[in-house]
């Protein structure tokens, strides 16, 4: 990534643009707006070398609600639009904003596809559990069971998981935050930008409107430090008020112990997201509240690999090197010829 | 000299038409492709026409199986690959039966004998053997055991027997380019070329060729050689072209010369995939391929990186074009250059993969939800494509519009004599991006010039930071506006900046009287057929004239008073009519229609028949 020093410090303000933000009062974007204005500033690439792409969706208005270059595409295809623009300005820092059903339902394959080819672009996913902007159906994210407009009976789709996706296409950064989390937010984003390569957050966003409360577990004072976890490299995952609960491995299963009565930390498993094998952030990925088991929040994994838009300019290089320059009139004039006089 | 060959008569001819048919395996493409090349070489015109099967491995022998390559040479402009074939390479008998009918009567008929067995017959669906039952009598028929000769040929280099059948290609070309007269140089330094590290391959296939050469010297069948003299085509170098290359080419030249690096996105599809091939292999001209993982993440790819300031293209054939739709409308929207091609194939849905068809002009021109207007230019034959492309790029860039350049299956395989320009004869395109500021005034990107053309600001500049998307733009300043007026405002603004290309495009010109009895009027890969059929019939003396039409929306400007000039109007179309229809539609006149479906182009006899019937009515 390149990190330019631009003279005058900007403030979260210069990142905005003069446009109204229309979504429904108390929806979970704004605050990822918020941090978002907020952490840009700190990451010293101006506004000119900035540009945000997205879908369509509610999470999708986004681009128009921030003072650099952006592009409102269509329904789940920002992945893609992103990748023609990195593969000719690596220079550019390329975010890419989706929601569950943007990025998992129309734009799966194109998900699927920027993550294993690790451009370097960061995609930040908006899981509200919920269609917003149509208004009101099940999205993939969307529980069994859920009543929706759609699903008068309930929903009978099994469920995605985001960062399950992203790990089983070997995503090489995957984290998790909250909307109203924001310090963890803001540092969430602040890291996925510094990563070279693709990044995938996913962000627990409430939809006030149309699924209110789908994440209060996760977020609500009482619970959430027993029902999230809190991810720290190279330290043990521990979770709990008193930090008193932590996950071991039982074979190859995670189970929920109590510490003490000779459980100590050194029995439980650490968490290494530079762990080149993605097994366990996948196992992480898949542990669920309703199963028993805290949700991760922060960093499942973030390795280093080779980014496409690097590797496709790097071949025109070799390429170059190799053959020169390309020459119009030397391809024109190349094969069998012959002149008619 | 070889004594025991005695001297055969050449006997000169104005053309020709061979085809070699034959098992799919049967290498009757690379047969077809040397003898192309070898004519043009000889300084003949030469036009193509390959037929391939749309399965990849048929079954062996069997008439799904069967690939064709006609080439048509001659020593006057030619245009079309014609009609009826003078001699013809049967393989097999699946091939012959398939071939058959349009070799002309007396025309040469050479055929692999050896594969005449019994099961091969079944396949074909023979019940008899025909090259003993009297049924081709009326040929000069020519059974040359060519699996045995060809076998004896290529002893000695250590092939397995498969391997030594592969060569047989070979013998038959051999023996072609001696009842043509033809050099084998060019054939040798292919092989040389292509085998040079198989020395013992090279050797055989050189073996094969000359065994099927001296074959034709030597035995006394075959009585007659043939000659078919240079050309006279217009002064230049030249080199024998297929139009997906032409096409490659195109845009090569068009991103050099307007300074853009050139991005592809492309989802394989045939007959378009080799687009792609070709520009993958050119990575030393600054050009990123990139293949997508669908037609629509190809198409928005190209979005991307037109947004970013560079030279996007994206090409496919039908279906890959109907997924592509919603793409359109966003470049639509969002006001940026970017080129759609579309090598058309038969529909719809998979329709006739390998076949050609004209039927997706509807689908250019409309094929897109809302009212989505946008450029649409049709390539005439292979070496046209070169010139084509340049020339969509050039109203997409002067108009920030994305453009649709049509081409067909026919075009995009078939190839011809194509005269190398120099870059200095190249028009470039100019193009300017807004430069930086630091007043702090919030950029226009909807400002618009005299073309009606925005702004096209390049992500990276100062200054210059804007929004665009798929939701209506308030006019100028390009924020989203619901605004019922601004709305028909937009709708008729992107409108009239699509017909102001017209005053950017040349007039329309017709080839013949400018007024009369018959005007013929075609668009894209059916000029050939359609000027050879006119100058046919102009030849004997009709009344009639031919307008072919490069630029399909919009049309040109004067295009409606030529049509009030000819008593009839005839639209040959390799579809049920749909230019017809928008001829109709737009100037209001009685235009006919000759159409056709069936995976192949137009014969010149068709159409002469077509017109002259139209004229003595
Ligand atoms: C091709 C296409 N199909 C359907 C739609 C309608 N549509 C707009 S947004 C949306 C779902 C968005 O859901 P999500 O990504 O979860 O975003 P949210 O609105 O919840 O932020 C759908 C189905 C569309 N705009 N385009
Ligand atoms: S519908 Fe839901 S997601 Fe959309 S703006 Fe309103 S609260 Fe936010």
């Amino acid at each position: 990534m390149s990190i330019e020093t631009p003279l005058p410090v900007l403030k979260p303000t210069d990142f905005a643009s003069d446009q109204d933000v229309r979504w429904c009062p108390g929806c979970g974007d704004y605050s990822i707006l918020a941090q978002m204005k907020k952490v840009l500033p700190t990451l010293g690439v101006p506004r000119e070398k900035t540009v945000f792409i997205s879908g369509i969706g509610c999470s999708s208005r986004f681009p128009y609600y921030m003072n650099t270059y952006g592009v409102h595409s269509i329904h789940g295809r920002a992945p893609a639009v992103a990748t023609g623009l990195k593969c000719v300005r690596p220079d550019l820092q390329v975010w890419v904003i989706t929601g569950d059903g943007d990025g998992l339902s129309i734009g799966g394959n194109h998900l699927m596809h920027a993550i294993r080819r690790n451009l370097d672009i960061n995609i930040v996913l908006f899981n509200n559990r919920i269609y917003g902007l149509t208004k009101g159906q099940y999205s993939p994210t969307s529980p069994l069971g859920q009543k929706t407009k759609s699903t008068p009976m309930g929903a009978i789709d099994n469920p995605l998981h985001p960062l399950s996706i992203a790990i089983g296409c070997e995503a090489t950064f995957v984290a998790r935050s909250i909307d109203t989390n924001i310090n963890h937010l803001g540092e969430t984003l602040k890291r996925a930008a510094e990563h070279p390569g693709a990044s995938f957050v996913e962000v627990y966003q409430n939809c006030n409107v149309f699924n209110d409360g789908a994440w209060d577990y996760a977020k609500d004072r009482d619970t959430k430090l027993d029902t999230t976890l809190e991810l720290q490299h190279g330290k043990p995952l521990l979770f709990g008020k008193l930090r008193e609960k932590g996950i071991r491995l039982n074979g190859m299963n995670p189970e929920v112990v109590e510490l003490g009565k000779g459980i100590t930390e050194d029995d439980l498993l650490f968490h290494d997201e530079r762990s080149p094998e993605p097994s366990l952030a996948y196992l992480l990925s898949r542990m669920r509240y309703e199963d028993g088991f805290p949700e991760p929040i922060g960093v499942f994994r973030c390795v280093d690999a080779p980014r496409y838009d690097a590797l496709i300019n790097g071949q025109i290089e070799e390429a170059t090197q190799k053959r020169g320059q390309g020459d119009l009139e030397a391809l024109f004039n190349s094969g069998d010829t012959w002149t008619v006089e | 000299m070889d004594t025991l060959a005695p001297h055969k008569p050449i006997a000169p001819l104005d053309d020709a038409t061979v085809r070699f048919c034959g098992d799919s395996g049967d290498g009757m493409q690379l047969a077809g492709t040397q003898f192309t090349n070898t004519s043009a070489l000889a300084g003949n015109d030469v036009a193509t026409f390959p037929d391939f099967p749309a399965e990849i491995r048929a079954p062996r022998g069997t008439k799904a199986g069967v690939s064709g390559f006609q080439v048509h040479f001659s020593s006057n402009d030619i245009y079309t690959p014609g009609d009826t074939v003078d001699a013809l390479v049967a393989m097999n008998p699946a091939a012959l039966v398939t071939n058959l009918e349009d070799l002309r009567d007396g025309g040469v008929l050479i055929i692999n004998k050896d594969s005449f067995d019994k099961k091969g017959l079944e396949q074909a669906g023979y019940k008899s053997n025909p090259l003993e039952d009297g049924s081709l009598s009326h040929y000069s028929m020519h059974p040359v055991e060519m699996t045995k000769l060809n076998r004896l040929a290529v002893e000695g280099f250590g092939l397995t027997q498969k391997e030594a059948d592969l060569c047989r290609n070979f013998f038959a070309m051999g023996l072609v380019f001696w009842l043509y007269d033809r050099s084998l140089e060019p054939t040798l330094r292919f092989i040389a070329q292509k085998f040079g590290k198989r020395p013992e391959v090279a050797e055989a296939n050189t073996a094969s060729l000359r065994a099927g050469y001296h074959y034709g010297e030597t035995v006394e069948a075959i009585n007659t050689q043939y000659h078919v003299a240079a050309a006279k085509l217009p002064p230049g170098k030249y080199r024998n072209i297929m139009g997906n290359t032409a096409l490659a080419y195109g845009l090569l030249a068009a991103a050099k010369l307007s300074g853009k690096r050139l991005f592809l996105g492309a989802y394989p599809i045939t007959p378009a995939s080799d687009i792609l091939h070709e520009l993958a292999n050119h990575k030393n001209f600054d050009v990123l391929t990139f293949q997508a993982e669908d037609e629509i993440a190809a198409i928005t790819s190209a979005i991307g990186a037109s947004f970013a300031g560079e030279m996007a293209v994206t090409a496919s054939s039908g279906p890959g074009i109907a997924l592509k739709a919603e793409g359109m409308g966003l470049a639509v929207m969002t006001e940026l250059p970017l080129l759609i091609i579309s090598v058309q194939r038969g529909g719809p849905s998979t329709g006739l993969p390998t076949k050609t068809e004209q039927a997706d002009l509807m689908q250019a021109l409309y094929g897109r939800n809302g009212e989505c207007p946008l450029p649409v230019i049709a390539a005439s034959g292979p070496a046209d494509c070169f010139h084509a492309a340049q020339e969509a790029w050039r109203i997409a860039a002067r108009f920030m519009t994305p453009v649709i350049l049509l081409t067909d299956g026919y075009i995009a395989n078939g190839s011809e004599p194509w005269r190398i320009p120099q870059l200095s004869e190249l028009r470039p395109t100019e193009i300017t991006h807004p430069a930086p500021t630091d007043n702090g005034d919030a950029f226009l990107p909807y400002l618009r010039n005299e073309r009606l053309a925005r702004p096209w600001a390049v992500p990276g500049t100062p200054g210059l930071m804007h929004r665009i998307g798929g939701l209506e733009k308030q006019d100028v300043t390009g924020n989203v506006s619901y605004d019922p007026l601004n709305h028909q405002h937009m709708v008729d603004t992107r409108a009239r900046k699509v017909a102001l290309v017209a005053d950017d495009i040349p007039m329309q010109t017709v080839d013949g009287p400018a007024s009369g009895d018959l005007l013929v009027v075609s668009w894209g890969g059916t000029y050939g057929a359609c000027a050879t059929a006119v100058h046919k019939v102009q030849h004997h003396g009709g009344s009639v004239a031919h307008c072919h039409l490069r630029y399909l929306n919009p049309l040109p400007k004067n295009l409606g008073e030529i049509l009030g000039n000819y008593k009839q109007i005839l639209v040959p179309e390799l579809n049920l009519g749909q230019l017809r229809m928008l001829l109709r539609a737009t100037y209001l006149v009685d235009a006919i229609g000759h159409n056709k479906v069936q995976g192949k182009p137009f014969s010149v006899g068709e159409l002469v028949e077509k017109i002259e019937h139209l004229l003595s009515t």
